[in-house]
């Protein structure tokens, strides 16, 4: 048994912490928001210039001046700021905003990460990604571990256009979440029912496996 | 007090023509300045280089002018929910430079503010960073970008007085804020136009001294592009 996309947001939900200012990428990450401890203060940022974002309206309530980064409407929650986007992107590479997660396509084991384009494929643009893990202190990318072919996505060395080099600190995946560390991929959990062997076979950049790997707790 | 009305959208576009560079606001169809866009498509002006977070959708926002093909070339961040864009774009009729975003509003803010260049470590060691400067900052990499150069900068707000002094709403205030005072020419237009001495000053967002040009929109439509809302 794997992780599927609502495993993977509740396991990064269990990385934020009360005073947290988070910025969650499109997919994946949006649903973390659903899975955080209702006790702790956090909020979110969205890049188009919202803090303290809330959860969608409810019918008849949207407003077209309301939006988040993923162009949805949305809601504010009390104490919500609204700001420009160069100031935004102030926050963010500032380093104001105290995690950032978001998707990717490939990571190295080096800590890059390729999430924005293929080539030969209509290229839709970096949007704030490229500004995001260029100066965020604490990312954690949500993804599959293979991709649809079933080749692993945590490679020695990313094989699209970078997003950025050397930023990524933490993945959380369908079968594992780990850290990135000086020499590659340290497995910290296994998802539940997943074996270690699952894990090694299905990461081809350098995999570091210490002693008993625990199974992840997901709730 | 310096009254920067015009009388409707052809007298704000005057001066506008082929080949310039224009600033429009907006994030996807948030904010965007409806009214004027719908003038360049009457004015049929050509070869225009925009510079927007976005680039609309097929019937509405900047998707408008690149019906027409009147955009020869898009400075983005991201673009896309646009059919005929990716047709013009793969084709090789359309010219996109896709910048990330941050990048995007701090070049904006840097023509605002009368900074040529500044440093960012958004794309280093990326095919963004490829030819141009870069410097150890700290001991971490940033390249060097410019300020933008424009002919036009084409904003929308919520409210504004004769002055053109600016309120937005909500999360619309994105690019439109960046964009007033950093073109030559700075047009905005708003969903109400008030008169002097009825907004608090306390509450302005914008000071008129960066706009030089303000009108009322006829109408907003204000389009919703991607309306989600809770389950029941």
């Amino acid at each position: 048994m794997s992780l599927d996309k609502i495993g993977i947001a509740k396991r990064i939900a269990q990385e934020v912490k009360s005073g947290h200012y988070v910025n969650l990428g499109i997919g994946i990450p949006t649903l973390v928001a659903n899975y955080i401890n209702k006790k702790l203060e956090v909020e979110f940022q969205s890049e188009n210039g919202l803090l303290g974002m809330g959860p969608f309206p409810v019918s008849g309530q949207e407003d077209a001046d309301l939006i988040n980064a993923g162009k949805q409407t949305i809601t504010t929650l009390p104490g919500a700021s609204f700001f420009d986007s160069s100031t935004s992107f102030s926050m963010i590479r500032g380093q104001h905003v105290d995690l950032t997660i978001l998707g990717a396509m490939e990571v190295s084991e080096n800590g890059d990460i390729a999430n924005w384009k293929i080539p030969g494929k209509m290229v839709k643009g970096m949007g704030g990604a490229m500004d995001l893990v260029a100066s965020a202190q604490n990312i954690i990318v949500a993804m599959m571990h293979t991709n649809r072919q079933g080749e692993s996505k945590l490679l020695k060395k990313c094989s699209l256009p970078l997003t950025g080099i050397g930023c990524i600190k933490k993945i959380a995946t369908n079968l594992a979440f780990l850290e990135i560390v000086q020499d590659g991929f340290k497995l910290i959990e296994r998802a539940p029912g997943v074996s270690v062997k699952q894990i090694v076979d299905s990461t081809q950049g350098n995999l570091i496996v210490e002693g008993e790997i625990p199974e992840m707790k997901i709730f | 007090m310096i009254d920067k009305r015009v009388r409707n959208v052809s007298n704000a576009l005057e001066g506008i023509s082929d080949s310039m560079t224009l600033m429009l606001g907006g994030f996807g169809l948030c904010g965007i300045p409806e009214n004027c866009i719908s003038e360049l498509v009457n004015m049929k002006v050509k070869n225009i280089t925009c510079i927007s977070n976005n680039a609309g959708i097929d019937d509405f926002g900047l998707g408008l002018l690149l019906k027409d093909k009147q955009i020869k070339k898009m400075i983005s961040s991201y673009v896309g929910e646009n059919n005929e864009f990716e047709r013009q774009m793969l084709e090789g009729e359309l010219e996109v430079d896709l910048i990330p975003q941050g990048t995007l509003a701090e070049r904006c803010r840097a023509a605002q503010a009368g900074i040529p260049a500044f440093y960012t470590p958004a794309g280093f060691g990326t095919e963004v960073g490829e030819g141009k400067e870069f410097r150890d900052f700290n001991g971490k990499m940033h390249l060097m970008e410019t300020a933008f150069k424009a002919d036009f900068s084409i904003i929308k707000a919520w409210k504004g007085d004769s002055a053109g002094n600016l309120i937005f709403k909500a999360t619309a205030r994105n690019f439109n804020a960046c964009m007033a005072g950093s073109a030559k020419i700075t047009v905005a237009e708003v969903e109400e136009l008030v008169p002097v001495g009825s907004l608090n000053p306390d509450h302005i967002h914008i000071p008129g001294i960066f706009i030089q040009r303000i009108f009322q929109g006829n109408k907003y439509e204000k389009r919703i592009e991607k309306r989600t809302v809770q389950a029941k």
